[in-house]
């Protein structure tokens, strides 16, 4: 059994995982931050059912949330027939929509995470920046942002590890496609079916192991080095 | 200079007050714990709205219920020192000196850098991070980051009171300064007769959301 020669379909596997991983936190991340400082500051009606709906991917079945995006996003679907006939764009079958749902799915970790980190903030000290002078965005940019990048890495890293293990949503949502939204989960998925593809399996699985131990060991590098920052 | 009414309902405190000052002086806010001292300042500041009344600093109007102006607190020109310092922990004290100065321009700029350096003596601690200073050069530090604003009023919430004897010592002198060098007003909560006694000039005591009495003390020993 070789466990260190990657054939392509496993290279293509771990590529295309890494890019939808990498797009999908691309895109949540903004979004995610945005939406915890909302969570963590601000109190509105409603607040409770918004909070609700961006936990939903982390307690339902992540095949129901693939079939939900499939209904909204689906070239038939609410939102995805007119975003075909009007921009041209369909991300059904594609790695965009397996970066869609991996997004989905990772974006309550990334937001909790940031939130706790939002609430622990003292607000004295925001406070302290406004009477120097400083708008709620500068305050927000120089004194929140700086102060919570441990939690802003920490959340990356849940959601990175979430969307790279995701397999539900994506089989559902954008099929299993070899070279488009094969990622890891859904290659060692098809591998574990097939004769003879034990070893394949196996070097995914190690693959895997080690792309999860690399992430955690560079956001604890990172949140090391932050930390010590700011002790000065 | 300071004319002030505010009415503000917390819980089960009714908060009541109104006063005026009309020369450049350090006003002294004495009381027990929870008579309102702290919530008088901030809503001084523009941290908390009051009810009803007015705050009026150098002609400017900062609050008024009746005409409906509430300036949020970076537009109110107003120093405040905090009890706990409030120092950014990830900014050196350089930059923490430096936050607020950007937003004054340097022609009415009458308190500079240098001088705030040199009147707190904060000189060897420029670069280094809040976190490696003592309680007393934390508070000169804030005090120094809310003067290079040029505030048209100081506000200072017991500043000393998590200080030991000898910091407070080494404080208090400056305070007093503050006022005459810079020709800035300051109002003061304690709880410290000695306090009142070094600095203050006028002397406002509140109980229970009101003010009690006011009257002039002797005045500073040194100012």
């Amino acid at each position: 059994m070789n466990l260190f020669n990657l054939t392509s379909i496993e290279l293509e596997a771990l590529r295309l995982s890494l890019w939808v991983s990498g797009w999908a936190l691309a895109g949540i991340l903004p979004f995610g931050i945005l939406i915890a400082w909302v969570l963590a500051r601000k109190n509105f009606p409603g607040k409770s059912i918004l909070d609700g709906l961006i936990h939903l991917p982390l307690v339902l079945p992540p095949v129901v949330i693939g079939y939900l995006l499939l209904i909204l996003l689906g070239r038939n679907g609410i939102i995805g027939a007119l975003l075909f006939k009007y921009l041209g764009i369909s991300v059904a079958f594609t790695w965009k929509g397996a970066a869609i749902a991996s997004g989905v799915m990772a974006f309550p970790l990334l937001v909790r995470s940031v939130r706790l980190s939002i609430e622990a903030v003292d607000q004295g000290i925001e406070n302290a920046a406004r009477t120097l002078g400083a708008g709620p965005l500068r305050v927000f940019f120089t004194v929140t942002l700086p102060l919570i990048i441990p939690g802003i890495i920490t959340g990356i890293l849940l959601a990175f590890a979430r969307s790279l293990g995701e397999f539900g949503a994506t089989i559902t949502f954008v099929s299993n496609i070899q070279g488009e939204t094969q990622t890891l989960p859904l290659a060692l998925y098809t591998l574990i079916q097939m004769p003879n593809g034990e070893a394949s399996a196996m070097r995914l699985c190690l693959l895997s192991v080690f792309i999860a131990m690399m992430a955690l060991l560079i956001s604890e590098l990172l949140s090391r080095w932050f930390t010590a920052t700011l002790n000065g | 200079m300071l004319d002030i009414k505010l009415e503000k309902k917390l819980g089960k405190c009714f908060i009541n007050v109104a006063f005026k000052s009309d020369v450049t002086e350090v006003i002294a806010l004495f009381g027990p714990s929870g008579a309102g001292k702290t919530s008088v300042i901030n809503m001084v500041a523009g941290l908390v709205r009051p009810d009803a009344g007015h705050i009026t600093v150098n002609h400017r109007n900062l609050f008024d219920s009746n005409a409906k102006i509430n300036l949020p607190p970076e537009k109110r020109n107003i120093g405040y020192i905090f009890q706990d310092g409030r120092l950014f922990p990830h900014l050196s004290v350089r930059s923490n000196l430096a936050y607020g100065m950007r937003n004054t321009s340097t022609s009415e700029s009458s308190i500079t850098f240098h001088q705030v350096v040199e009147l707190l003596g904060i000189g060897q601690l420029l670069d280094r991070r809040p976190s490696r200073l003592s309680g007393g050069e934390k508070q000169r530090v804030a005090i120094g980051r809310a003067l290079l604003t040029n505030p048209d009023l100081l506000l200072m919430d017991e500043p000393f009171a998590s200080l030991d004897q000898p910091r407070k010592a080494e404080i208090l002198p400056f305070v007093s300064r503050l006022c005459t060098e810079f020709e800035i007003p300051v109002l003061y909560v304690t709880h410290s007769l000695e306090e009142i006694s070094r600095l203050a000039d006028t002397l406002i005591v509140m109980d229970s959301g009101k003010i009690a009495s006011t009257g002039q003390t002797a005045g500073p020993p040194n100012g």
